[in-house]
């Protein structure tokens, strides 16, 4: 077990270095001077060739490479003498456009993003699961068709449409939920406004996953009940309840916790729409804004952070499967 | 001996789109304390339906029955057709256990073999852990599964085929039922451990005094431990007698044409296997008359024209061996001699 785990950890962190070399080589090809991007509108050569310096843009591409790595474990500083300015580390480098320390942005950014992906992640999940018991419990009758449709409606309306539908009527026309002016609030503050904040972004979301979940629950449900071990729990006198909630459940939690981890990292990179519709500071806008305006490092950051993040979910799911399937145990 | 199954004139019947699927088909038979009775048939002939409908294990509305089956239950007899869904399920394990076919997916992958054990134990004593555990650890011991309360913690993927079958077995002895229904229970298995299997079903029913309903569509598994014999074909019992009636003495054609099919070691080496020509019927649109009479080698012997129409009864010169069948007895004497020459 230990030996599995500690094989997959070596793994992710050889990977990760990979996709950061990557990524790093692929933003170093770009056709835009690093240097020329650093200074606003009255820029001479001077200034743009002080800032290649400042900013370790003139060395070769594997020393800055190396900076950056470095950087991430030691911090940085910019420049030197009067003017150098540093970032403490996890240094992953400095936005000229924000002024600021990307490992900043990301800090204020990212407890965002992880509260709308959490608090999603547990809405569609328990939508999703019940529903989709529900549906293979009443295959065929009602409560199957009206979830068929529910399925057919979250899968196919786009986040952009139920996020301002949402937005338009519970927040706007019938003043359910205030719209949220003030910014973000973490819930150890204000648990009421953190919840008012985040409910509708949470729905928008879940409606959307939470149809996938409920379609990949009814046919697991269905598939598993048809297994021969469910027979023979029926043959030893189990209870249909008990052989609904008990032994198909378990054997279909397993499929439906990988699938969970993996969108949830998705999320955690790129939930850009419902991010700008609900004016939600995550790392989606933020990544959506640097690409706009051009603010390299913190695409490149935010482009490693994600595929980190998928990673070691990918990682963590491994290490569940394991835990829940006895037959994956090493 | 006291009787522990009664089915009569059972028809179960699965609606599809393609039209009504007669799988079983007036099916009558009984099982008493200490002996054990084999169905056998070809595939598709309704016997596993026949044991499924037995612990009332066909899916909600999706079966037509109608007949009765009557267990032996709580010193009374529970017709299962009309039972409620709970006295079914108290029944189920407690009176009548069963064992499957493919003991590889029959286990839960997912729960320890003792929990698997032990549950089969708290349905009918709700509360009783430690009793459960304790007699889980113990059914796998009469089982011949050596180190049982160190296996009772492993997962059903540690045991070998031969070893799950066993674990199957420990779990439907669990509340001591009376009658135990065996749905092929060695087909899965390799030959050496089909033998082992036989021998422990043959010593715990010994022990046990059970009645056996044995589904098979293996002639060997059949000689080797019943008392009693079913033929089916296509839904019906064709012929029912003693298991030495039924393999000394055939009755049926079709019955006659399995004994000639099973290989012989004696046989010359040029010799193919011979195969009862034909396929059995759909049994969406079975025949108005003998289900076997298009594939029957002695149809020549009878009335080939109540054959296609009418269908044959069930019964014999004694009441412990009935077939179904037009031929006439005397000519069926002659010449179904002859042919056991070769079986011999």
């Amino acid at each position: 077990m230990y030996r599995f785990i500690g094989r997959r950890v070596f793994f992710a962190v050889l990977t990760i270095l990979a996709v950061s070399a990557v990524v790093f080589a692929i933003f170093s090809f770009l056709p835009f001077d690093p240097a020329a991007l650093t200074c606003g509108q009255r820029c001479t050569p001077q200034i743009i060739e002080g800032n290649r310096i400042k900013l370790g843009f003139d060395k070769p591409i594997y020393e800055q490479y190396w900076l950056f790595l470095s950087g991430i474990f030691v911090g940085r500083t910019y420049g030197s003498g009067q003017a150098a300015f540093s970032c403490p580390a996890p240094a992953f480098g400095y936005s000229f456009n924000e002024n600021a320390c990307v490992t900043d942005m990301i800090k204020d950014s990212l407890p965002v993003t992880l509260n709308l992906a959490v608090g999603a992640l547990i809405l569609w999940l328990l939508i999703g699961i019940s529903l989709g018991v529900i549906a293979a419990k009443f295959k065929n009758r009602w409560p199957d068709t009206t979830g068929s449709v529910f399925v057919l409606l979250g899968t196919s309306l786009p986040t952009f449409v139920t996020g301002l539908a949402l937005l338009i009527w519970v927040s706007i026309k019938w003043k359910i939920v205030p719209m949220s002016l003030d910014g973000y609030v973490s819930v150890l503050d204000s648990p009421g406004r953190w919840f008012m904040y985040f409910i509708l972004p949470w729905i928008t979301l879940a409606i959307a996953y939470a149809a996938l979940y409920t379609r990949f629950t009814r046919a697991a449900v269905l598939d598993t009940l048809g297994e021969d071990f469910i027979r023979t729990a029926r043959a030893k006198g189990v209870k249909e309840r008990t052989v609904l909630f008990k032994h198909t459940l378990r054997a279909v939690l397993a499929p439906i916790i990988t699938l969970a981890g993996l969108d949830f990292a998705g999320l955690i990179g790129g939930a850009i729409i419902t991010e700008t519709i609900f004016n939600l500071p995550g790392l989606g806008r933020l990544t959506l804004r640097s690409i706009f305006e051009f603010d390299l490092p913190v695409v490149l950051t935010t482009t490693i952070l994600a595929a980190v993040v998928v990673i070691v979910m990918n990682l963590i799911v491994d290490m569940f499967y394991a835990v829940l399937d006895p037959r994956v145990r090493m | 001996m006291s009787e522990l199954l009664r089915i009569s004139d059972l028809h179960v019947a699965f609606p599809t789109d393609d039209g009504l699927v007669r799988a079983v088909d007036g099916v009558s038979l009984s099982v008493s304390s200490g002996e054990t009775v084999a169905i056998v048939g070809e595939s598709g002939s309704g016997k596993t339906v026949t044991s499924l409908s037995v612990m009332g294990l066909h899916k909600k509305g999706s079966a037509q029955m109608s007949g009765s089956i009557s267990v032996a239950h709580d010193g009374g007899f529970l017709d299962v057709l009309s039972a409620s869904e709970e006295e079914i399920r108290s029944m189920r394990g407690r009176s009548v256990a069963m064992i499957f076919q493919d003991p590889m997916s029959a286990l839960h992958p997912y729960y320890k073999i003792g929990d698997q054990l032990a549950e089969a134990y708290l349905v009918h004593n709700p509360g009783k852990k430690k009793e459960a555990i304790a007699r889980a650890v113990e059914m796998l011991d009469l089982v011949g599964i050596s180190e049982p309360a160190q296996r009772a913690k492993e997962f059903p993927h540690q045991f070998s085929g031969g070893m799950r079958q066993r674990v199957m077995i420990a779990m439907a002895l669990m509340n001591s039922p009376k009658m135990l229904i065996a749905d092929e229970p060695t087909t899965a298995l390799d030959v050496t451990v089909q033998a082992q299997i036989l021998t422990l079903l043959a010593s715990l029913q010994k022990e046990l005094n059970m009645g056996i309903l044995l589904i098979t569509h293996d002639l060997g598994v059949v000689a080797q431990v019943s008392d009693k014999v079913n033929v089916m074909y296509a839904g019906r019992i064709v012929e029912q007698g003693g298991v030495d009636d039924i393999f000394y003495n055939p009755m049926h054609p079709y019955n006659l044409g399995l004994l000639k099919s099973v290989p012989r070691i004696s046989a010359t080496g040029s010799e193919r296997l011979r195969a009862i020509p034909g396929q059995p019927p759909s049994l969406i649109s079975l025949p108005a008359g003998c289900a076997f009479a298009p594939r029957c080698e002695y149809i020549k012997f009878a009335d080939s024209n109540a054959c296609a129409t009418q269908m044959p009864a069930l019964v014999g010169t004694a009441a412990s061996h009935i077939s179904r069948c037009h031929i006439d007895e005397s000519k069926r004497k002659a010449s179904f001699a002859e042919a056991m020459k070769e079986v011999r």
